[in-house]
């Protein structure tokens, strides 16, 4: 995995707004993603490339569609690599408190 | 959407014939998925089971496809859960692939139901399991978080 592929994919609002919108409803087409959004098909089209080339986003052919998976396998391997094994659960109580207390938004 | 599904992607440094054992042999993934093994003759129409530590069958199915250190298909049943039991077999699709010096390893979960609270339970459980798997063959030790099956469940 290139770790600093996964850092510049995410370096970017407009991409991560498309992860939120595959972890609402993962497998879209690109049509699809592309509605409600105030980018063009072009945008939408080059983020997703380079979404897919961090392997945070898999794509599966079903027939002429082309679908779009969030893979969150990455963003994972990242936090395993500076979470020690006893904070993890910690972490995790505290960023609950945190999106429970602010709501969720995107950071 | 008619079906659920996700599909995981994790690249490691190993070989097709290392990881296809990790993923199948008791004694590699006691190691890195929460003390479970898998019990089949691994062919195509063998049984498939799953097993918690205290010998208790958590999930059951039927191999569909294997050629070994390439691909593997099996259904999959949760028999733990009776929401869960009660939405049928799911199907999973490991795929293996050499990539340069890694192994591109893909994992397609998928059932023909839509908002399948199977598929939401498994996909959070995935990349905790992938994470620590390729921990095991890059660093030889598994990560904290699965090396045990969670008390009390």
């Amino acid at each position: 995995m290139d770790v600093d592929k996964v850092f510049k994919a995410l370096a970017d609002p407009g991409r991560r707004l498309l992860l939120d919108r595959l972890r609402v409803e993962n497998g879209q087409a690109l049509g699809q993603l592309c509605e409600h959004l105030a980018m063009s098909r072009q945008a939408v089209t080059k983020h997703l490339k380079l979404l897919e080339e961090a392997n945070l986003v898999v794509t599966i052919r079903r027939g002429r569609e082309k679908l779009h998976y969030l893979n969150p396998v990455p963003i994972h391997e990242i936090a395993a690599r500076w979470i020690g094994k006893f904070e993890y659960g910690r972490l995790r109580i505290l960023a609950e408190l945190k999106k429970q207390l602010e709501g969720e938004t995107d950071g | 959407m008619a079906e659920s599904r996700f599909v995981y992607v994790t690249y490691i440094r190993t070989t097709p014939e290392k990881l296809w054992q990790a993923l199948l042999d008791p004694e590699f993934t006691r190691r890195y998925w929460c003390e479970t093994v898998q019990e089949s003759e691994w062919k195509p129409g063998a049984s498939w089971r799953m097993m918690i530590p205290d010998g208790r069958v958590a999930d059951s199915g039927d191999i569909i496809e294997i050629e070994p250190h390439r691909k593997l298909v099996h259904s999959w049943r949760n028999e733990f859960k009776p929401e869960l039991q009660a939405e049928g077999y799911s199907r999973i699709t490991y795929e293996l692939e050499k990539v340069g010096e890694s192994v591109k390893l893909t994992i397609t979960h998928e059932i023909d139901r839509p908002d399948s609270k199977f598929i939401t339970a498994v996909s959070g459980g995935w990349p905790h399991i992938l994470a620590s798997l390729k921990s095991l063959l890059e660093t030889g030790e598994p990560l904290e978080e699965t090396r045990h099956w969670p008390k009390g469940v």
